[in-house]
């Protein structure tokens, strides 16, 4: 009989093991797309798709339910707290890769990574119990009586200040997300060779020459992944969001109304979902957040990867 | 024929940081005194760690990059001392140019790249700007290769076409000296030629300063040859004696290839 060469039997256990370990990703992944699509088809048949993203109404009383506005909510924070944490995440990497003095650099950037591991919910209470009536006190009236005094931009500004609204909300998420694209944008520029930035710097360059010119367009890709991976985070974010923006299911132009996100929507009201429609309109927003962040994580793949193949190059 | 010196060092020492300052047994310069003559090519030999590129890297203050590396001794740039602390560094490297180991060119086209210094000092005007960047083109002998594609990345050239439009980019400030590292130690030999070449025409215009590893080159390409060995200058004379009647036996036995 002739002798088979054979793998010896551990690296066939081994191997059994770590396909099955990464095959339960892949269950899990489209499990979930499955239970989400099953339990909502009762709203998507109900309320169609356009129609159920362009309604405004939530109303449980008369069955009937749409998701215009916890996914208005969910774009606005998104949005302004990525308009508030880009600029100073972007500051923090600049000032660490390049103009901090070298002992600074290793006790900042451990800082701003230690930032992240913050869980939310103490984002939440922090909001709540201090930014909220910072916010309501000070820093609303006064952009009431500056910027809400232009005719159009103003509208962003009507009401009473409560503290409890999209702008305290965006606040608190740019907080959280300031760490993620300040360490991304970090590494990014820090991948920026030496020989590069001496040559602009030999051609007479100053810092920020070098910065701006050499280092932010070596980098742009790998910041651009940062800034969608901060944007997943942000959409998915419930629990800071859900202590500083009040859960009420109406479009509002002032950014210091209360409103909804989908999560905060989720997290709020399974409890209290009586109907089958109810129920089933809950999970058909979970499902519409779950395709988001799906695309929009694929996008920050994308960057990523291009971005890394840049620099190999 | 009388030479200018462009640039004189005088007793200069230098040590990176981490290196005991002030013992000047252990800096990594060890009392280099050297004239530069203007609108000559000097070059900078010997083996690796003597020093040569500590002192190229000193002639711009690259050094100044990095905290913690310190100076002792004078370079003096037309007879102004360039290593007092309050020395504009920005207009040293004006004046200063330099050309790195490793084609550079800056992640924008080719028409960006050359201009880039220009727009540094301030030079808006577009018709001065290519005019400015035609001119140093032409002078680093890449103009034909790349004039109908001037808005394209720079990336796109092959390393020897980068490292022309490097050069071209450091020409186009209009520089007195230009310092060469070892310029086509990533280059194929075609190139290599080419970078030569360009480097004997610009003598015309500049003073040239080049370190390299390859005694060929340097014997082909400079009027002046300094010899280095660990941290001190150990012979300077005319390329030609130096290659042909070195006076010091250390000198022979590394343009003999005894060592190095």
């Amino acid at each position: 009989m002739k002798k088979i060469r054979r793998l010896p039997l551990s690296d066939i256990f081994f191997g059994i093991i770590s396909f099955s370990a990464s095959f339960l990703v892949l269950t899990l992944i489209f499990s979930t797309i499955f239970v989400l699509y099953d339990e909502s088809s009762l709203a998507i048949h109900r309320f169609g798709i356009i129609n159920f993203i362009l309604t405004e109404d939530w109303n449980p009383v008369k069955e009937i339910f749409g998701a215009a506005a916890p996914l208005y909510g969910t774009l606005v924070t998104t949005v302004l707290s990525l308009l508030f944490a880009i600029p100073v995440a972007l500051g923090i990497a600049i000032f660490l890769s390049e103009v901090s003095p070298h002992l600074l650099k290793t006790p900042v950037g451990i800082a701003i990574e230690m930032l992240a591991a913050i869980p939310s919910i103490i984002y939440g209470m922090w909001g709540l119990f201090t930014l909220a009536p910072i916010m309501a006190d000070y820093i609303e009236p006064a952009l009431q009586n500056t910027l809400g005094q232009i005719p159009i931009i103003g509208k962003l500004f009507e009401g009473t200040p409560q503290g409890i609204d999209l702008f305290t909300a965006s606040v608190v998420l740019s907080i959280m997300i300031i760490p993620f694209i300040a360490s991304i944008a970090r590494d990014s520029l820090n991948l920026t060779p030496n020989l590069m930035k001496e040559s602009a710097y030999a051609l007479g360059a100053t810092k920020w020459d070098v910065v701006k010119d050499v280092m932010i367009p070596y980098a742009k890709l790998g910041i651009y992944g940062g800034i969608v991976l901060a944007l997943g985070r942000a959409l998915g974010e419930t629990m800071a969001v859900a202590f500083v923006l009040g859960n009420r299911h109406e479009i509002s132009a002032s950014l210091f109304d209360a409103a909804a996100t989908i999560t905060v929507t989720l997290a709020n009201e399974f409890t209290e979902a009586d109907s089958d429609v109810y129920l089933s309109s809950l999970f058909y927003l979970a499902l519409i957040l779950f395709v988001m962040s799906f695309i929009i994580l694929a996008v920050a793949k994308f960057f990523l990867l291009r971005a890394e193949r840049g620099y190999s190059r | 024929m009388a030479e200018v010196e462009k640039i004189k060092v005088e007793n200069l020492y230098f040590w990176y940081a981490g290196q005991p300052y002030p013992d000047k047994e252990k800096a990594a310069l060890k009392g280099i005194t050297l004239p530069v003559y203007e609108k000559k090519v000097t070059a900078l030999i010997g083996p690796s760690g003597c020093g040569k590129t500590t002192l190229l890297r000193s002639f711009n203050r690259m050094h100044d990059l990095y905290p913690g590396n310190k100076y002792e001794g004078k370079i003096l740039l037309d007879g102004e001392n360039i290593l007092t602390d309050d020395y504009d560094l920005i207009k040293l490297r004006t004046k200063v140019g330099m050309v790195f180991q490793k084609p550079t060119p800056f992640p924008m086209s080719i028409f960006d790249n050359v201009a880039y210094g220009l727009k540094l000092r301030g030079i808006k005007d577009k018709s001065v700007l290519a005019e400015k960047v035609e001119k140093a083109l032409k002078q680093a002998a890449l103009w034909e290769e790349v004039k109908d594609r001037l808005n394209q990345p720079a990336t796109g050239l092959s390393g020897g076409q980068q490292q022309r439009l490097v050069i071209a980019r450091a020409l186009a400030v209009e520089p007195e000296v230009l310092l060469f590292d070892e310029p086509t130690s990533a280059l194929d030999p075609i190139s290599t030629a080419k970078i030569e070449e360009l480097v004997v025409q610009l003598r015309d215009s500049v003073t040239i300063i080049i370190v390299t590893h390859n005694m060929q080159q340097a014997a082909r390409v400079s009027d002046y040859t300094a010899f280095m060995y660990l941290g001190k200058l150990i012979e300077f004379d005319k390329t030609d004696i130096i290659f042909t009647a070195p006076k010091e036996k250390l000198t022979e036995d590394y343009i003999t290839g005894k060592f190095g």
